[in-house]
């Protein structure tokens, strides 16, 4: 409180506030990776499917910045093609998880009682269960390919969403406005609708954030697993998986995709953060 | 406004020895996001040892921040601009921190404001006082449980070795801030600062409260700087008054002169607002022809007493009372006296145990479902804390229009005619209805609230404790409105309130409630100058200001 800055006169400080640096890179790569998904055609000049004979396992050029792999394709094609595939997935899987989620948390904290039990009891036996196993489970039973993995994904996530908007739903639901609202005379679900939701939301989303990238994370296990996309599709996780074989020798087929799946997943748990710093 | 008022004798020392601390324009600013506040600018007084001087001011006067620069506990972003805070001569204001911590607690100690979360809740009372001691170097076991021990029995804390080895939770909100007013005398500090000590506190403890600190200091010859948003406080307690407003000293000078001669346009204002000095307006007599509008008979409710099957809690009990139409009707108590309780049982969001609660025919306690809907378009309940009871995600015209959104379809241009009309009805511009509560002063909010709970147009407006979270201005400006609101559209008031300088301006028949029973009822007035039982004779005495009030009120 004392201490140099104290003399520092007073006009008003030209104090220069730095932008959060992390947290525009980590909305830079999610932009990035965005118009990957959008128009990959910008980025990437070769074809993610189409090997070229004589080509294979190339390391990293000016034609070919990310090598090729055992077939002759353009590894940064594949990446960039890559991320339609992977966020599209994720997004579905938050999509489910946020959904399915919100909706049992929102029953559970409003309704109480019965209702409150029964799904809390759900949710803490989804939970007993390694999520990787259910999401096997889901898969099996649903079938194979991109999007039951990715329902598979978000309906492991299920279980945190619904504990989250629980916590939100029975804290908003003491505050003072809320009993307000009823007692103008709101209906139960009016006042739901108005104020429970949308003051509930702001944390939720905040883990919808996080949850997308453990998401994109979940989904690239799988697919390495060989329960996702199938080959030939450009999946991040198939990606990595298929770079594995090569790995002594082309170990950029592995890491490119690698490095990928890691700087989203980081750029979305910090953006994450500022959603969940910014809620009152 | 000349008239001799019996004073404490100033303490002699005051005029001749030198400050023990001396405030010299200070200034002290606070940056957030980039935007820099000062908050203290230019404030000067100086604290001769054995005197206590009061800061006095509304909230964000920079009262607290001036009191924080003092203790050098400025909050991280606050910096102190220019200026120089000397204690016994030594200018303390750039010491670093280390320096300063060597200080607090032995020559300058805090009794911080709220006793409810300023002591460690896993450590017993006996270990939180021998901590100062251990901080500050005295390393005996013996001498220091002996120290502890003979503070307890000081601030009045017995028996003693029973309150050592209690838990905070195990004491009532005016034990704890013994306690804490233990740990500010213990060094025997040459001055306590004394930051709204009782604010958190009922009015009979805060009586006493302010009592233990004023003998500590006599005994002591400790000089107190008393923050306080309070002036009956201040004039009951303090020797000399600096009146804050925006940063700035509006007035100061001893308390004598402040109360007969302000000379700031502001202190004069806060002088009429402060309810226990305002004189109680003259109020029209009871329209005698006015019929009953709520009856509450035998009110009763009870709770179990978790752990203890079978028996039971009576927070109300058997309370009966009513009120014509037209007029307000005071509830008066101490916290957990059950005024709260009934108050929500008159609105409809409790069913009590027993009893009826009688508005027109309808007996509110038997309604439910669909009927309890409807009828709260009668009954609006307006609360206490217009922080909390407005959505913060709402707009001011979004959260003034629900209630219509709620009952029979009305178009939307007729709703927004209508949340137009009563916005402006309660005093606030238009230019409010598109922003959120947290954009509005809480005056204003409170504004907000109860253009909510009139937008129905209900007979019956339940106002719990709704002006004592705001500042002595806001608050005489509500109390304005209120009053100016029921004149024009005859509505009836049950006030809940534990401030019963505030109730004697509005009230015209009061209950004082005492353990869920009712103690005294009757008119205002004749309760307030004829007091028949003890426990309204002690209230109105713990009202702060209250020798001087009474004595501007005969004058």
């Amino acid at each position: 409180m004392s201490g140099a800055n104290a003399t520092a006169g007073f006009a008003p400080p030209r104090t220069l506030v730095l932008p959060p640096v992390g947290l525009l890179l980590a909305w830079t790569v999610i932009a990035l990776v965005l118009s990957w998904a959008v128009v990959p055609g910008l980025f990437a000049w070769h074809d993610p499917l189409q090997g070229v004979a004589g080509e294979q396992l190339l390391p990293p050029s000016l034609e070919h910045p990310l090598g090729t792999d055992g077939l002759g394709r353009d590894m940064l094609a594949r990446v960039v093609y890559g991320a339609r595939e992977s966020l599209l997935g994720a997004l579905l899987a938050v999509g489910v998880g946020l959904t399915l989620g919100t909706a049992l948390g929102l029953l559970a904290g409003a309704r109480g009682g019965i209702a409150d039990a029964a799904v809390m009891r759900l949710v803490d036996t989804l939970l007993a269960i390694p999520s990787l196993l259910l999401s096997l489970s889901v898969i099996i039973l649903l079938g194979f390919g991109s999007i039951n993995a990715a329902i598979a994904v978000g309906f492991v996530s299920v279980a945190h969403f619904a504990r989250l908007s629980r916590a939100e739903v029975l804290r908003v639901r003491r505050t003072e406005y809320v009993e307000a609202a009823f007692g103008s005379g709101g209906r139960f679900l009016a006042v739901l609708w108005r104020h429970v939701l949308p003051n509930a939301l702001t944390s939720v989303l905040a883990l919808a954030a996080l949850q997308f990238g453990s998401a994109i994370l979940a989904l690239s296990t799988l697919g390495f697993l060989g329960y996702g996309a199938p080959p030939p599709t450009p999946e991040w996780g198939l990606l990595i998986a298929e770079g594995r074989d090569f790995l002594a020798t082309a170990w950029w087929l592995s890491c490119a995709p690698g490095v990928v799946v890691l700087l989203v997943v980081l750029s979305a748990e910090r953006i994450s953060r500022s959603l969940g710093a910014r809620r009152t | 406004m000349n008239m001799d008022i019996a004073l404490r004798p100033a303490p002699v020392a005051a005029t001749t020895a030198a400050p023990l601390l001396e405030v010299e324009d200070l200034a002290v600013r606070y940056v957030s996001g980039g935007t820099a506040r000062r908050v203290v600018d230019g404030v000067s007084f100086s604290v001769a040892p054995g005197e206590v001087l009061a800061l006095v001011g509304e909230s964000g006067s920079g009262k607290t921040t001036t009191a924080q620069a003092v203790l050098g506990l400025l909050p991280p972003n606050g910096r102190i601009e220019r200026g120089a805070i000397r204690l016994d001569g030594t200018d303390i204001s750039r010491w670093p921190e280390r320096r300063l911590a060597a200080l607090r607690g032995a020559r300058i100690s805090l009794i911080p404001q709220d006793p409810t979360t300023s002591l460690n809740p896993v450590r017993t009372i006996g270990a939180q006082i021998a901590e100062i001691f251990e901080i500050h170097g005295e390393r005996d076991r013996g001498r220091i449980r002996a120290r502890v021990l003979e503070l307890l029995r000081r601030v009045g804390l017995e028996p003693a070795e029973m309150r050592a080895r209690q838990y905070p939770h195990q004491l009532s909100g005016g034990m704890r801030q013994r306690v804490l007013i233990a740990i500010a005398v213990a060094l025997r500090p040459g001055l306590i600062v004394a930051d709204e000590p009782t604010s958190a506190l009922d009015v009979t403890v805060q009586r006493r409260i302010l009592d233990l600190i004023d003998e500590l200091r006599r005994e002591e010859g400790t000089s107190v700087l008393l923050v306080t948003h309070d002036l009956g406080v201040a004039i009951d307690r303090a020797d000399r008054v600096v009146v804050l407003r925006n940063g700035t000293v509006q007035e100061a000078g001893p308390v004598r002169q402040v109360l007969a001669a302000p000379r700031s346009a502001y202190a004069r204002q806060l002088l009429r607002d402060a309810p226990s000095l305002a004189t109680p307006r003259v109020r029209p007599p009871l329209p005698e022809a006015a019929g009953i509008a709520l009856r509450v008979e035998g009110l009763t409710h009870a709770y179990p007493v978790t752990g203890e099957p079978g028996r039971v809690f009576r927070a109300v009990d058997g309370v009966e009372f009513e009120v014509r139409a037209g007029t307000t009707h005071a509830l008066v108590g101490e916290s957990g006296c059950g005024k709260t309780t009934t108050a929500r049982c008159i609105a409809g969001f409790l069913r009590p145990t027993a009893g009826r609660v009688l508005v027109g025919e309808t007996d509110v306690a038997r309604l439910s479902g669909e009927a309890l809907r409807q009828f709260r378009r009668q009954v609006q309940l307006v609360f206490q804390n217009p922080f909390a009871s407005l959505d913060p995600r709402q707009t001011i015209a979004a959260i003034v229009e629900e209630p219509l959104r709620n009952f029979d379809p009305i178009p939307r241009a007729e709703r927004e005619r209508q949340v137009r009309s009563i916005i402006e009805r309660v005093g606030l511009p238009d230019s409010v209805l598109g922003r959120p509560p947290a954009a509005l002063s809480g005056g204003q909010r409170q504004r907000v609230a109860i253009a909510r709970a009139l937008v129905l147009r209900p007979r019956i407006l339940v106002l719990d404790e709704a002006v004592s979270a705001l500042d002595v201005t806001a608050q005489a400006r509500i109390l304005e409105l209120l009053d100016e609101l029921q004149r024009d559209l005859g509505l009836t008031y049950v006030f809940v309130s534990h401030d019963l300088a505030v109730v004697r301006l509005i009230a015209d028949t009061v209950s004082v409630l005492r353990n869920g029973r009712v103690v005294e009822a009757g008119a205002a007035e004749r309760v307030f100058h004829a007091p028949e039982s003890d426990y309204a004779r002690e209230l109105i005495a713990a009202i702060p200001g209250n020798t001087q009030g009474a004595r501007m009120v005969a004058a």
